[in-house]
């Protein structure tokens, strides 16, 4: 059955994935099969193994143990080009906006009026038009996080991985990152977001993937799992008590 | 007192008729300098870069080299210089000796440690930095070295800068591959040395005055573009 699943076509899997560090476990998924239309919301408390889950999807990490695969094959340079990711701190190239999406679009081999159009497109998808030559760095935290964004949907990923992008940014600035998910969910792009927050992932999941201690307790359609938690872990956490 | 006052008089005159003598030792010291400087720039930057990015066996081992270079007593530079561009020495066929050539090449010797360690530096803090973004951008490790020099640029300038300042105060390994000879190798600060052994205060001052303003100006540039860096760095805390 595992296998039928993952050899499903846009299929993320992990299998028998550890990551460990001085002897304890950071990480160990047994199984784990994201092939749902997303967005997948990855919640848990701190130190439950999130953005090391993500790392690994996106092969930023190299597991000691297990594997990563999409569509069935193991992830490869192919794949991981066909993702993008959103770090928790944006990490804006120190250069103007526009020139942040410039250096994605120019990788991509577009000539220089294929790229000054794309990147209209991008800043006004991100609401950022007047702002093309302004520096990046002097961006506020969510027009920087919308930036990454962008430059991240530059790459026209398939998969795009966030990593709490709203964890710093106040309501209004959530709420602008938060459309933008939704669009590039609704356009095809299959998303999987770290989140500590239970009210976005009522808002955008699909479904829920709970975690704690490095562990997948839960995963399951978002309102099962918010609504009636099966684990013990995933209730505690969702009732707002204290898990460690 | 009087006797200064006058020498002073003289001085600030030949600064500002425009002698000839003086301006063509100021512009052979900037010559040399920005030479060396650019060259510096050359093997220094790639080198610091590499260093920041690539890991090997004995990068450390490198790291710790190039930084105790940067200390390295410019005579000692200037003997080694001297003695590989004599003419019994392995480029003594060039007959580079007592040329501006020669200083130039000296003074790379003790700039490009300076320009590499700091480039090393500025450019791993940068890495660490840029690192996980840019691999999820598809940028390989090599590929990273451009982007991060670009990235860089601010604080690299610095960096030249701090190498140009040590270029132009030199002495000790000039006047030894130099000779201080007159309207073909005497530069600013071997000027000072023996016109002041000469007792002639008025043109060792000028040209103090000078190197004095060379200085202020580069340590204005560096700070400002210092706190432009940290400006940066602090608007991405």
């Amino acid at each position: 059955m595992r296998d039928l699943i993952s050899e499903m076509a846009g299929c993320l899997s992990v299998d028998e994935l550890q990551i460990t560090r001085k002897g304890q476990a950071l990480l160990n998924v047994p199984h784990l099969s994201l092939d749902g239309p997303g967005p997948t919301l990855i919640l848990g408390p701190n130190g439950a193994g999130k953005s090391l889950l993500l790392r690994c999807l996106h092969g930023l990490i190299v597991p000691e143990r297990g594997q990563v695969r999409q569509d069935g094959a193991l992830l490869n340079a192919d794949h991981k080009a066909r993702q993008g990711m959103v770090f928790q701190q944006p990490v804006l190239l120190r250069r103007s906006v526009a020139a942040n999406l410039d250096f994605v679009l120019k990788r991509q081999g577009l000539t220089r009026t294929g790229r000054k159009s794309r990147i209209e497109e991008l800043l006004a998808e991100g609401g950022l038009e007047g702002k093309a030559r302004q520096s990046a760095r002097s961006l506020s935290g969510g027009e920087a996080q919308r930036l990454a964004i962008l430059r991240a949907l530059a790459l026209n990923p398939e998969t795009l991985f966030l990593d709490e992008p709203t964890s710093a940014l106040d309501p209004s600035a959530t709420q602008m990152i938060e459309r933008m998910v939704q669009r590039a969910s609704a356009r095809g792009v299959r998303i999987v977001m770290v989140t500590h927050d239970i009210g976005q992932a009522r808002r955008l999941a699909t479904d829920v993937v709970m975690m704690q201690g490095g562990h997948v307790v839960e995963h399951g359609v978002a309102q099962q799992v918010l609504d009636t938690p099966k684990s013990l872990a995933s209730r505690r956490y969702l009732a707002g008590g204290l898990v460690t | 007192m009087q006797s200064f006052a006058s020498e002073f008089n003289q001085a600030i005159t030949l600064i500002f008729l425009g002698d000839s003598e003086l301006w063509a030792i100021v512009l052979l010291s900037l010559q040399v300098s920005i030479f060396a400087v650019l060259i510096s720039a050359l093997i220094g930057m790639p080198v610091g870069a590499a260093l920041a990015v690539a890991r090997f066996p004995g990068r450390r081992v490198l790291i710790v080299l190039m930084n105790a270079l940067m200390g390295f007593p410019p005579v000692v530079v200037g003997l080694l210089v001297y003695l590989t561009l004599s003419r019994s020495g392995p480029l003594g066929v060039l007959e580079l000796l007592y040329t501006p050539t020669a200083m130039i090449i000296a003074q790379v010797v003790l700039v490009t440690p300076i320009v590499a360690a700091l480039t090393r530096q500025v450019v791993e803090m940068l890495a660490e930095e840029y690192s996980e973004q840019l691999r999820s951008l598809g940028v390989s490790r090599l590929a990273s070295v451009p982007v991060l020099l670009w990235d860089a640029r601010i604080a690299l300038v610095t960096a030249l800068l701090a190498g140009f300042g040590r270029a132009i105060a030199e002495v000790g390994a000039v006047i030894i591959v130099g000779g201080n000879i007159n309207h073909v190798t005497r530069v600013m600060t071997t000027t000072i040395a023996l016109e002041t052994s000469k007792g002639n205060l008025a043109l060792a001052l000028a040209l103090g005055a000078i190197l004095i303003g060379i200085a202020v100006a580069v340590n204005a540039m560096v700070s400002a573009l210092s706190l432009r860096a940290e400006e940066e760095g602090l608007r991405h805390a």
